[in-house]
């Protein structure tokens, strides 16, 4: 095993970490395996004999709400020879039939039969032959994660100070709730860790996104759209950083916003539609459309759900590691589901506008961050030149506080949710976990 | 009210959504289809100098294409979805659309640093009638291969372009009187993970 104490410092990381295939396929197993793992949203299986395709790690899996009710993660492996089982990315389906031979599986895992039975010795109601499925199941608010590891805390322990964040980023939505609808998916050649490093970088903005930062304010005497408070200097804004224990991270650029319904909206960058849409709306709202507005608007947070789950504006952006340096960036648009009718039959309106300010950043921005990303990648095949630094705001007295509960908040350019991250993740490189599958159907 | 589109976005509202979804469905009937070889020909010439500006970079050209409340519209679902409910690869009213001719063009746009270089083949034009005698939809297969820093790759799928005669009748394709109402391009990967999609398609 690789000496982590020797590839990361308090300082620095080692490149081996985002370009050694070994570290990589530990990784699979001791982060994508041993902790809670986002694997899909419940909005996109609503209904009993849904499912969903997804991974954990590299593992094929199948997100089932299965006959009964139960969300399950079934590894999407025919016990009999191996093959993927289910090859649509959603769907119903009670059962799964296995394409190669007919091995045929209830959505709970269980096998319901074999073609031919006669030609084995085997009594197949012996639970080895039902498929493997993860033995943890657990959702927070609609979020569904999974872990292989019997001595992972519970979710709502793992998610820990993150479920502050989290339900306040829920809440400010009619019922308190969001609905997947379909995704910008993007994917770069480079490690995941590239992405989660950057995922609260507060120093990157004005310099990976110049361009579009121009170009939100191109029709404008003064800079004043999207992400505009990082010019000059950012660190002496309200806005912050947190590290909120178990890798996550919190970037909250709120306070830079004036606290007064409407002011969101009033940052939000041109987008098709909202001048006309804004008009309509208000004439048909009166006061109340300022505050409907900004739920269409983009709320300026970035949390950060170690290792694979970024929620940033009103995205719910997933990481998925496809090989040491291929990942893929799916950034799941949200809607607004409004059963109690809070926004006065404007549901439908609110959720045109928000597609469009969710198209923006996807694609005028993350490419660019894609491309450095990639970048870094190509960088770091530089072998001799082994380090990686992410010290910004070490070492420097009065710049990082930290509470009675280990959250640790510094001004908006730190590194220090890096370092921090990199000091759990080195705990857990170096931890071997008990990871265990699931046969018996519970 | 009259409305500058360059500036701010009115025309893209509940109606116009409601027409694109209604006129980007279904459209592509043999009752309809022109057989006109003119008709077809300059249509075709259409689509090809659309795709000739775009592969030389002249893109004020190819944005005159385009009518002055237009749209660009690259579906991130297979047959286009719904973009009321769904996000897309891109859904450029007329501001939207110069500004990622802006952004594109900016020195500072790290994903076409450098910039790609793209060659595009267009082909099986087929051109379709509409309810309106000055609208016609027409469809054609694309390749687009893009070489940039060192790789190669490319992008497939068809083409659904609305022209107007904007000179109210029906005379000559030119690009001084026709123009494009809409460009939806539909890749046959758009619901996949993209690497770098940052040219205009």
């Amino acid at each position: 095993m690789p000496d982590f104490d020797q590839l990361i410092h308090e300082d620095r990381v080692h490149r081996d970490i985002y370009t050694d295939e070994t570290i990589f396929k530990d990784e699979m197993r001791k982060i994508f395996g041993a902790v809670w793992v986002y694997l899909a949203h419940e909005s996109q299986l609503p209904n009993i004999d849904d499912f969903f395709m997804s991974k954990l790690g590299l593992r094929p899996i199948i997100v089932t709400r299965d006959s009964s009710g139960k969300i399950r993660a079934l590894y999407n492996r025919c016990t009999h020879r191996g093959t993927t089982i289910c090859r649509k990315e959603s769907g119903s389906a009670k059962a799964f039939a296995c394409p190669y031979h007919g091995w045929t599986f209830l959505n709970s895992g269980k096998l319901k039969g074999v073609p031919w039975p006669e030609g084995y010795a085997d009594d197949f109601s012996d639970t080895k032959f039902n498929l493997a499925q993860v033995p943890r199941v657990q959702s927070y608010r609609g979020f569904i994660f999974g872990t292989l590891n019997t001595d992972a805390p519970s979710l709502e322990n793992y998610l820990g100070a993150a479920c502050g964040p989290i339900d306040q980023w829920l809440d400010r939505h009619p019922g308190g709730k969001v609905a997947i609808s379909n995704a910008n998916r993007l994917k770069f050649q480079g490690n995941w860790k590239l992405a989660y490093d950057n995922s609260a970088d507060g120093y990157h903005v004005v310099f990976s996104h110049r361009s579009l930062l121009s170009m939100e304010n191109r029709l404008l005497t003064e800079d004043e759209k999207g992400m505009s408070y990082y010019k000059d200097k950012p660190d002496e804004a309200p806005m912050y950083v947190q590290y909120l224990g178990n890798g996550h991270h919190f970037k909250d650029k709120r306070p830079n916003i004036e606290n007064r319904p409407g002011a969101l909206w009033k940052v939000e960058g041109p987008h098709p539609g909202m001048e006309g849409y804004e008009a309509d709306l208000r004439a048909r709202l009166g006061d109340k459309a300022d505050r409907v507005l900004d739920i269409a608007a983009s709320e300026p947070v970035n949390i950060n759900i170690f290792p694979n789950l970024l929620i940033l504006g009103n995205h719910i952006q997933v990481l998925q590691p496809i090989s040491i340096a291929e990942t893929n960036t799916t950034w799941y648009g949200t809607a607004v589901i409004d059963d109690d009718n809070e926004l006065e039959g404007t549901v439908d309106d609110v959720n045109a506008i928000r597609m469009r300010t969710q198209e923006g950043f996807p694609n005028f921005g993350e490419v660019d961050d894609l491309m450095n990303f990639e970048q870094i990648q190509q960088g770091l095949t530089a072998e001799e030149d082994e380090w990686i630094y992410m010290h910004r705001g070490l070492g420097i007295d009065g710049r990082i506080s930290i509470d009675k509960n280990g959250i640790i908040t510094a001004p908006a350019t730190d590194e220090v949710f890096m370092r921090e991250y990199m000091k759990e993740y080195k705990r857990l490189m170096m931890d071997e976990p008990n990871l265990t599958i699931q046969r018996r159907i519970e | 009210m009259n409305h500058n589109p360059w500036k701010t976005s009115h025309y893209i509202n509940a109606t116009y959504y409601a027409e694109l979804v209604k006129n980007f469905t279904d459209w592509q009937r043999d009752e309809n289809e022109v057989r006109d070889p003119i008709l077809r020909d300059g249509c075709r010439r259409f689509v090809e100098k659309d795709a000739n500006l775009l592969e030389t970079g002249q893109y004020d050209d190819w944005l005159a294409l385009f009518a002055p409340e237009c749209l660009y519209w690259v579906p991130a679902s297979q047959g286009g979805g719904d973009p009321r409910k769904e996000v897309a690869i891109a859904f450029d009213d007329r501001r939207r659309l110069e500004d990622r001719v802006f952004r594109l063009q900016n020195e500072f746009s790290w994903s076409q640093q450098p910039r790609s270089r793209t060659s595009r083949i267009v082909s099986n034009i087929a051109v379709f009638a509409t309810a309106d005698p000055t609208i016609f939809m027409v469809r054609s297969n694309f390749i687009i291969s893009e070489f940039q820093a060192g790789d190669k790759r490319f992008y497939t799928g068809s083409s659904s372009h609305r022209l107007v005669d904007t000179s109210g009748s029906i005379g000559e394709v030119s690009n001084q009187n026709w123009k494009t109402l809409v460009k939806q391009v539909n890749l046959i990967d758009c619901d996949q993970n993209l690497r770098n999609p940052s040219i205009v398609l």
